[in-house]
């Protein structure tokens, strides 16, 4: 199992954004090494606005700068994006529909021992509550660096959401990205297991393991939370007879939220089991544990299908 | 009430016309619906005429001109006085004022940047404006371009954090292509600012944050002129003018009085207020 740095990634793109496109700009809030676009700041001192710890202050500007013709990336933690300067992102960037894209890392509990105040359970349920808002979570590195040239692409807000340190490599480099367009990385005819960011992995490994105990599960990576792709959605639900939802949020207002709504306006009656985090605010400890602790692995992923298909 | 307002004439007796029909159009229009936040309309009458019949380059015909002079009304809620200059300057049709408030119309209690030839920011929520004004300027700087950005901000707006993280952050860019005016009318919702959050003393709270402040007659045109003068040619960083003004200004029974930040209006009212306007009164 190969893993690449998500953040890492992250900056070398950013990186490589400004040296192709000079309409970008890069606004921090006192966290440019954090998210590794210190390298863009380097490279491009004219064209980098660190505005240090204040979140609110932070949109205001790159939502001033889009209106003056200026691409703003935003880069920060995606609470500190998505809660912080939840009403600025609403009524600056959203409202007025302005070409800013916040890249809100370290999202999830990809900082264990940070502790909720510096992780994310909340983020894709407040960004795709709001009008004009695009939601992408990319899966892995590769994915991750794909996602900011397509953000750069699309038109209107987007926040993308990343994660920090290691993640196991799903897709090759320079594999395609469409936003709206769920990849579907596996085939088959019993389980769709949905899943999003740093769970496609797990997903991809439990649909493993579940096949050597013959079921047949096919993986999406559905990476934009908003708009979903209905069409992968209605195939997952008439095509199979049992969706599973996988995100590292909570399952209130994410992914498993998205696509019982989806599932709903298509009129689609599979039954859906959201796997994230629980209702509750997370212990401390180690990334990788604390995604044992909290079920957001293959091992839960198989030991829930398994018990699901039992009684349907 | 016509005239054509020549950009750049130094006419204070025009200036002083501009005002009061921003004024007399301002309560013309609310006085259609039935309510409006007259009190900070009112306040800020003499600033807006100030900037939209003098101080700001602009072309009405070319709303999105990339040079133009920006400004963002802040207190949201003040952007009705915002639209009769935008109207009376030929941004939109004046008969736009008569869809005020209307379903689906584009002139409403607070501006959206999407709908309004001229409103360079949607606002309403206050504390917002400062940091897009920042955010402009440093557009500004950064493409070397000479338009210069204003924000008008409400007195009660200063309670906002987010207005000291854009104060702070202005005066460590040094940008003195930004323009903060406080209209300092003295009252929010609830009372004086004073009794329910106070800001004294505002002018050393600006300066402690960075920025050259001077205070004056926010009805003043002359000394609101001679302000922005002073700000052009501080190049050290931001200049912030904190205006001294009244709430309601120009109606008798408004002015001073807490419950016209935002209220209805009687037909009577209405018609005695015009008459002072006038000067028929």
């Amino acid at each position: 199992m190969r893993t690449e740095s998500i953040r890492e990634r992250f900056g070398l793109a950013m990186l490589e954004l400004g040296r192709r496109y000079p309409r970008v700009v890069v606004v921090t809030g006192d966290l440019m090494y954090p998210t590794q676009v210190h390298h863009f700041a380097q490279a491009y001192p004219d064209r980098f606005y660190d505005v240090g710890i204040a979140e609110q202050n932070m949109i205001g500007v790159a939502a001033g700068m889009a209106t003056c013709g200026k691409i703003p990336f935003v880069c920060s933690y995606a609470n500190f994006t998505a809660l912080r300067a939840c009403e600025q992102i609403r009524n600056d960037i959203c409202y007025t529909n302005l070409n800013v894209k916040i890249a809100g890392l370290s999202s999830g509990l990809t900082y264990g021992v940070g502790g909720p105040t510096h992780q994310s359970y909340e983020d894709l349920a407040t960004m795709r509550s709001m009008a004009n808002m695009t939601v992408v979570v990319p899966a892995d590195a590769n994915a991750a660096e794909a996602a900011v040239f397509a953000a750069y692409e699309h038109d209107g807000p987007v926040f993308l959401r990343l994660g920090r340190g290691p993640e196991p490599v799903v897709y090759d480099r320079d594999a395609s990205f469409t936003i709206g367009r769920a990849c579907q990385l596996r085939e088959g005819q019993d389980v769709s297991i949905i899943a999003n960011g740093p769970m496609v992995y797990e997903a991809l490994s439990a649909a493993e393991h579940l096949e050597k105990a013959g079921i047949d599960c096919r993986v999406y990576d559905m990476h934009t939370l908003k708009p979903l792709d209905l069409d992968s959605l209605r195939s997952a639900g008439l095509e199979t007879n049992l969706i599973v939802t996988v995100e590292e949020h909570y399952i209130i207002g994410g992914l498993g939220s998205a696509v019982l709504e989806g599932l709903n306006e298509l009129g689609v009656s599979t039954p859906v089991m959201r796997i994230g985090i629980p209702d509750l605010f997370p212990i401390i400890g180690p990334t990788n544990e604390l995604r044992a602790h909290y079920g957001l692995c293959a091992d839960n992923i198989v030991r829930n299908v398994k018990a699901a298909l039992s009684s349907i | 009430m016509k005239g054509d307002w020549q950009l750049g004439k130094l006419d204070l007796d025009g200036l002083s016309q501009a005002a009061r029909l921003i004024r007399i159009e301002v309560c013309r229009m609310f006085g259609r619906v039935g309510q409006g936040h007259f009190g900070g309309a009112l306040s800020c009458a003499d600033i807006v005429a100030a900037l939209y019949f003098h101080e700001l380059r602009l072309r009405p015909e070319e709303p999105d001109w990339p040079e133009r002079d920006r400004f963002i009304m802040s207190k949201g809620h003040g952007a009705p006085s915002h639209y009769i200059a935008l109207g009376e300057k030929g941004f939109f049709p004046k008969e736009w004022w008569e869809q005020y408030e209307k379903l689906g119309a584009a002139l409403n209690t607070h501006p959206n940047m999407l709908k309004i030839p001229g409103v360079d920011f949607s606002a309403g929520s206050l504390g917002h404006g400062l940091s897009v004004g920042v955010g402009m300027a440093l557009a500004a700087r950064q493409d070397k371009r000479s338009y210069r950005t204003y924000v008008l901000l409400g007195d009660g707006e200063c309670n906002e954090g987010s207005v000291w993280e854009a104060a702070m952050c202005a005066a460590h860019y040094h940008l003195d292509n930004l323009v903060a005016i406080v209209d300092r009318n003295y009252l929010m919702v609830d009372g004086c600012t004073e009794q329910v959050m106070g800001l004294e003393p505002l002018e050393q709270k600006w300066n402690a944050f960075g920025w050259c402040t001077e205070v004056i007659d926010g009805h003043d045109l002359e000394a609101i002129l001679n302000a922005f003068d002073n700000a052009r040619k501080h190049a050290a960083g931001p200049y912030a003018i904190i205006a001294n003004t009244v709430k309601g200004k120009g109606v008798s029974f408004m002015e001073g009085r807490r419950e016209w930040h935002g209220n209805e209006i009687t037909p009577e009212e209405l018609t005695q207020a015009l008459r002072e306007l006038e000067g028929t009164a």
